[in-house]
């Protein structure tokens, strides 16, 4: 082109551009795998919910099978390999299977409320005025109550069971996501580049898509996945009150319960579903955290 | 019939309609006030005049450089040209055709038409997508395949100076201010528009790299026939670029002219103020004090009359009595809307020459 003016940078010198020729999440996918921390507790991540969804292959006994003489031995006791709990029930297999239910009740609540809550909260921040005041003010009246109580309130109201305890917490985490992007599609919203791209004549569906979304989603994202372990917890209290999972389900909540009288007779046993939960918790942190500094391209 | 129809003058672009003589954008009581609420029942206090009943007309091929201190709604004004602001009135005519009404154009179509250069250049590019796709959007919007959208986007670097090589595939970030500008006005002429908006496009750029982005807009408007609207408050930059200049204060045009005459002859108070204010380059002649006191009065609660009248050496009762008209900018007038310009309007000084009697 005969117009380059001035500073002009040599052509050719394509090793250094080479390795710059990705996408944005090329990019992402790129910083993940050289980044060991979130590798590991992506693979602990990814073993336990294997674990769960296999749990009828691997684990070694039946998770209902109860014995009156085997009550709350220690790990290693006549094979049962984590020991046994209150009923003489092999912990280890309880713990596989409960993992699914567990695990269920933590990440689908989410999942759903992070595509209603955020959908909704990325409209009220796009549209502004009326629409923004609606949604954000209905959203307030859910934010009055305690999360917790909330949960209880909805899930005693509809009656237990998982499915509505799942119900009570998707309700429950609509209103934190959506404003969470609402807060980011105001901020992004008022930035130059979305008024570059309106003005271009794109239609309004792809300005939102290629240039509000893509930086609301990384907020919005690591918010959800650190729900996940709050889930988790709320589920576990929800069936520590007879809501949620029903005995002799397994639940890692529901045991953590059951052997919570148990923490004088054998504090192992009583530990073993809330390092359960502990380890799971802090994968789904560390890998929101991994995922947040990947997405950040600017660091 | 208009002239581009007849076989002598061959329309140079398909889109050009109205033919050489028809101003490519025409404005006319432009206007737009911004609602001020308080408490918590959202009640409008006040307006905020950011654009109060502009009118001018840009030609086709020209530079009209737009000057006035901050706030004085440049970018408003930029803003409304995009229609990324709603105005509340006025009409906008670009090349003949109305936009945004009845039997007109629609604003979709004149975005294809009119380009938009912002003047913050590292918020006007969106943070995590690399450079060539931000210039690639808007003909990907408009349906052209990925592949040859990036193609072009490469194509667009190149000419504004980048290699894509190199910078196609960085993020915003990884530019410096120049280059991120660079790629703002590759993606301004992605659309292949006929008029550039250029909104304080060098203000935030060293003088360096500002010389170099002011050449290659230069050049660019020569080979892509360009029409710029030119917003600057950088006085020295906007006679360089411009064939005619609009001066603007609180919200109105105060001063239009070719570049040449109304620097040589403001005929405005405030303009020979503003040119006043300008460092000289004799440390001889180096002023003192500063050519006009004080701030511009609040637009919230612009003065009676004309507003200039409570910072103007001039001021008599008719200023702030009635407000003078600019007048009906013929191509090439140079006007001020000022009462001086006016015999008829009854101030002492009207129909003398004004000299920038200041000091």
């Amino acid at each position: 082109m005969s117009t380059t003016v001035s500073n002009a940078p040599p052509t050719g010198n394509d090793a250094m551009a080479a390795p710059r020729q990705r996408g944005y999440w090329g990019t992402v996918g790129y910083r993940l795998r050289y980044d060991p921390v979130t590798l590991f507790f992506g693979a602990v991540l990814l073993s336990v919910i294997l674990a769960a969804v296999f749990a009828s292959w691997i684990a070694p006994a039946d998770p209902y099978q109860e014995s009156i003489i085997r009550r709350l031995k220690g790990p290693g006791y006549m094979g049962h390999i984590l020991g046994t709990d209150e009923l003489g029930r092999d912990m280890l297999s309880r713990l596989l299977y409960g993992g699914r239910l567990t695990l269920l009740m933590g990440m689908v609540p989410v999942v759903i409320a992070t595509l209603i809550g955020g959908g909704l909260g990325v409209v009220a921040g796009f549209a502004g005025g009326i629409v923004n005041t609606l949604i954000m003010r209905t959203m307030d009246v859910f934010y009055a109550f305690p999360s917790v109580l909330l949960a209880v309130a909805i899930s005693g109201a509809m009656g237990g069971g998982v499915t509505n305890g799942m119900i009570a917490l998707t309700l429950v985490f609509i209103p934190p996501l959506c404003r969470v992007a609402e807060t980011a599609t105001t901020q992004v919203r008022n930035l130059d580049f979305v008024d570059a791209a309106r003005a271009t004549g794109a239609p309004l569906r792809l300005v939102l898509w290629h240039h509000v979304l893509g930086n609301v989603l990384g907020p919005v994202l690591i918010y959800a996945s650190s729900l996940i372990s709050v889930g988790i917890i709320l589920a576990s209290g929800l069936s520590f009150l007879g809501l949620g999972v029903k005995p002799p389900e397994p639940d890692w909540g529901l045991m953590l319960n059951a052997l919570r009288q148990a923490i004088y007779v054998n504090p192992l046993i009583a530990a073993l579903p809330g390092i359960a939960i502990f380890i799971t918790s802090v994968s789904l942190n560390m890998v929101s955290d991994g995922l947040r500094s990947a997405m950040d391209v600017r660091s | 019939m208009s002239l581009a129809t007849s076989p002598i003058w061959p329309p140079a672009d398909p889109r050009d309609r109205g033919g050489p003589q028809q101003p490519l954008l025409m404005v006319r009581g432009l206007q737009k006030h911004f609602a001020i609420r308080n408490g918590v029942l959202g009640r409008v206090a006040a307006h905020v005049r950011a654009v109060d009943g502009v009118s001018f007309t840009v030609h086709k091929g020209e530079t009209l450089g737009i000057v006035g201190e901050s706030g004085c709604g440049k970018s408003t004004l930029a803003r409304l040209l995009m229609r990324l602001i709603v105005p509340d009135a006025g009409e906008q005519i670009f090349d003949g055709d109305a936009v945004g009404v009845q039997g007109g154009i629609s604003v979709k179509d004149l975005r294809r038409q009119a380009q938009m250069v912002f003047q913050d250049s590292s918020s006007s590019l969106n943070p995590r997508m690399p450079v060539q796709g931000s210039v690639a959007f808007g003909p990907m919007a408009f349906g052209m395949p990925k592949a040859d959208a990036t193609a072009l986007a490469r194509e667009l670097l190149t000419k504004v100076g980048l290699n894509p090589a190199l910078f196609g595939g960085r993020y915003p970030h990884e530019l410096s201010g120049g280059q991120k500008q660079r790629v703002n006005i590759a993606r301004a002429l992605a659309l292949k528009p006929r008029m550039v908006i250029l909104d304080e496009a060098v203000s935030a750029l060293d003088k360096s790299v500002e010389a170099q982005v002011l050449n290659l807009l230069q050049a660019l408007k020569r080979e892509l026939s360009l029409t710029y609207v030119f917003i600057s408050h950088d006085l020295g930059v906007v006679r360089w670029i411009s064939d005619r200049v609009m001066v603007m204060y609180l919200g109105e045009v105060v001063e239009i002219g070719p570049a040449d005459a109304l620097y040589a002859a403001p005929k405005h108070p405030y303009t020979q103020a503003l040119l006043a204010s300008r460092p000289s380059m004799d440390p001889d002649r180096r002023r003192e004090e500063a050519p006009v006191s004080g701030d511009p009065p609040n637009p919230v609660n612009p003065p009676p009359g004309c507003r200039f009248h409570t910072r103007c050496p001039h001021a008599e009762r008719v200023c702030s009595a009635r407000a003078p008209v600019l007048g009906d900018a013929a191509a090439g007038a140079h006007l001020a809307a000022c009462h001086i310009q006016n015999p008829a309007s009854g101030h002492s000084l009207a129909g003398r020459p004004v000299r920038p009697a200041l000091h």
